[in-house]
């Protein structure tokens, strides 16, 4: 079987530091895999290094079989990486139909049209208000984007993501932040995408309740190496994440 | 619908901004036949130029963020190729339409160049790339004096239906005499619409769009899969052109194209206030910025002499208002103005009307 995703001893160096260790992973397609571990365990590099947001010192991925370590993100974002941030990461001062339109105007290749009117292409803002009403955002459709609250902007995050309708889906703290009234409209989506069976999903998240429910599989990165892999109840259960992970949070 | 797309559905959206647009238009259409004399009639011309060459400028600064100081050096270009054309060529329209050709074909490899630099570094050593090349060019272009005349420019002869002696009826229409002057005047009215209307339709492009993206969060507008460094290229590159044809039009007007016309630091500075005190990427503040900067620059002195002399023996203030210290009121005006509308007329404009 060929992964949807998969890295090859994947690791970057900052000066001394290894902040991702010779990280070897296959995502299969369809799966949902949960990536967990403490603060710093190098969880959001490694998604730097797979969406093209950060080059690799050594190692590789592998997209589908095919090596894209050498592409930029822009061109990984073509080829069906989708990534959310977990800072977020919008335009602005642009409105929140906009921040959605601009993504499905990347999706269907029309960044580079000069000569005609951006609202002429009606398609595109249909598609972008389908996606508003997914993260149920229509009411703000108009506001700017900085002018919406956390959580709304949260969604919007992830709606970006869902305009882009990628191949492998990478969620990096989706929730972080978000008032608990606000958590299910996206951890909907993400049960939604999973359901379809045709959408890989990388889903680094905090909460052992929501990893446990959703994940078909957990790995855990420590000092930036992949210690643990297996699925849910055994990873959870086992020594090494007890330790290095669940121990800091009982800890806590 | 003919207006949505002639606008290319980005109206003043204001209706004090629309009002005061329109008397900008009608005032320099109608400048021949309701302001009389030769200077009121170049000072319209100049208004029209600038606001090409402004726009041009908020197509880089205020739509896709980028500073540049290198756009008077573009906006020579075109003056230089029209200029040194028609002085070699004598007054044709090939030589006019060979001098453009070439401005345009020198603008594009140095924007190309210039705007694959900013591949690589911060925007505010960009910013200082750009005036070392603009200085270097501006040097460049006073040492070759066998090509650009040096400091003295270069004064050469326009095309027949252009030059001051063509008429085109010996009897005047509503005491205006048809003359090449006024052909010229038209033609560059014209020229300025079309260059706008272009330029407000690529602002309001799928690509303009990513240009606004790329202004507001360059990273994010990578990661949704646009090239970032294809798109900010393109947008030196179209930018530079359209002060290309600006700096054109300029020579065919003056007749005459030196260094201090349009190279200099100066220009450069002028523009900048035209576009923050219009409104970044508005494209229209573009119209306001350089109508109002070229008014007061022409005319603060005049009214600065009459109310000097309307003063008569009041010293201090006599003094303060004498026709010398014009500068430092044109200063002032511009301190108060960016203080009190941050985002220039349009945007001030435009905010009001959203309220209320």
């Amino acid at each position: 079987m060929t992964f949807a995703l998969e890295t090859k001893e994947l690791t970057i160096r900052f000066g001394g530091h290894t902040a991702v260790d010779a990280v070897s992973c296959g995502f299969a397609p369809g799966s949902l895999t949960a990536i967990v571990g403490p603060n710093g365990a190098g969880k959001t590099t490694y998604f730097n290094l797979i969406s093209g947001q950060l080059k690799a010192t050594a190692g590789r991925v592998l997209l589908h079989g095919e090596d894209i370590s050498g592409s930029s993100a822009a061109q990984r974002s073509h080829r069906g990486i989708g990534r959310a941030f977990q800072l977020t990461n919008l335009f602005p001062n642009l409105s929140v139909l906009e921040n959605i339109r601009l993504a499905v105007q990347s999706r269907a290749g029309l960044g580079l049209n000069l000569w005609s009117i951006w609202n002429s292409h009606r398609e595109l803002i249909g598609r972008a208000e389908e996606v508003l009403e997914t993260v149920a955002l229509t009411a703000k459709r108009d506001m700017a984007a900085a002018a919406l609250p956390h959580g709304d902007q949260r969604k919007l995050e992830v709606g970006i993501l869902m305009a882009l309708e990628p191949d492998v889906f990478m969620f990096d703290e989706p929730t972080a932040g978000m008032s608990v009234d606000e958590v299910p409209v996206i951890l909907d989506l993400i049960r939604a995408l999973k359901a379809r069976r045709d959408k890989t999903i990388l889903l680094v998240e905090h909460k052992m309740d929501v990893v446990r429910e959703l994940a078909d599989r957990i790995i855990v990165l420590h000092n930036g190496a992949l210690v643990a892999d297996g699925d849910p109840a055994s990873v959870i259960a086992s020594p090494i994440v007890q330790e290095a992970y669940l121990g800091v949070e009982v800890a806590k | 619908m003919i207006l949505h797309r002639l606008f290319s559905g980005d109206f003043p959206r204001s209706r004090v901004l629309l009002v005061m647009l329109l008397a900008i238009v009608a005032g320099l259409v109608l400048t021949p036949f309701i302001f009389p004399g030769a200077k009121a009639l170049n000072v319209a011309a100049k208004a029209c130029i600038f606001i090409v060459l402004v726009a041009s400028f908020d197509l880089l600064l205020g739509y896709t963020g980028i500073v540049s100081f290198a756009h008077t050096m573009f906006f020579g270009i075109g003056a230089y190729g029209v200029a040194i054309a028609l002085s070699h060529f004598g007054p044709t329209w090939a030589g006019v339409a060979a001098g453009v050709a070439a401005a345009l074909a020198v603008s594009l490899v140095l924007s190309l160049v210039i705007g694959l630099f900013s591949l690589r570094v911060k925007a505010l050593f960009y910013a200082m790339i750009t005036l070392a090349v603009a200085t270097a060019f501006q040097t460049l272009a006073s040492q070759l004096s066998e090509l650009t005349g040096g400091e003295d420019g270069l004064t050469f002869k326009v095309p027949e239906l252009l030059s001051p002696g063509f008429s085109l009826s010996e009897h005047p229409f509503l005491g205006v005499s048809l003359d090449g002057r006024l052909i010229s005047f038209y033609l560059l009215i014209a020229a300025t619409v079309v260059l706008f209307l272009l330029m407000l339709r690529i602002v309001n492009s799928p690509f303009g769009r990513v240009l606004q993206a790329i202004r507001e969060n360059e990273f994010r507008a990578e990661a949704l899969g646009y090239r970032t460094v294809v798109y900010r290229t393109l947008s030196n590159v179209l930018s530079a052109a359209f002060a290309t044809l600006a700096g054109a039009l300029l020579a065919l007007w003056l007749r005459y194209n030196g260094p201090d016309t349009s190279l200099s630091f100066e220009i450069m500075i002028d523009i900048l206030l035209m576009v923050v005190i219009g409104g970044m990427g508005t494209l229209y503040g573009s119209v306001l910025g350089a109508t109002l900067f070229i008014l007061v620059q022409n005319y603060l002195q005049d009214l600065m002499k009459f109310a000097s002399e309307g003063l008569g023996k009041v010293p201090l203030l006599r003094d303060l208002v004498h026709p010398d210290r014009w500068l430092l009121w044109l200063g002032i005006l511009f301190v108060l103005s960016v203080y009190r509308f941050p985002t220039g007329i349009v945007g001030k404009l435009r905010t009001a009307a959203r309220k209320s």
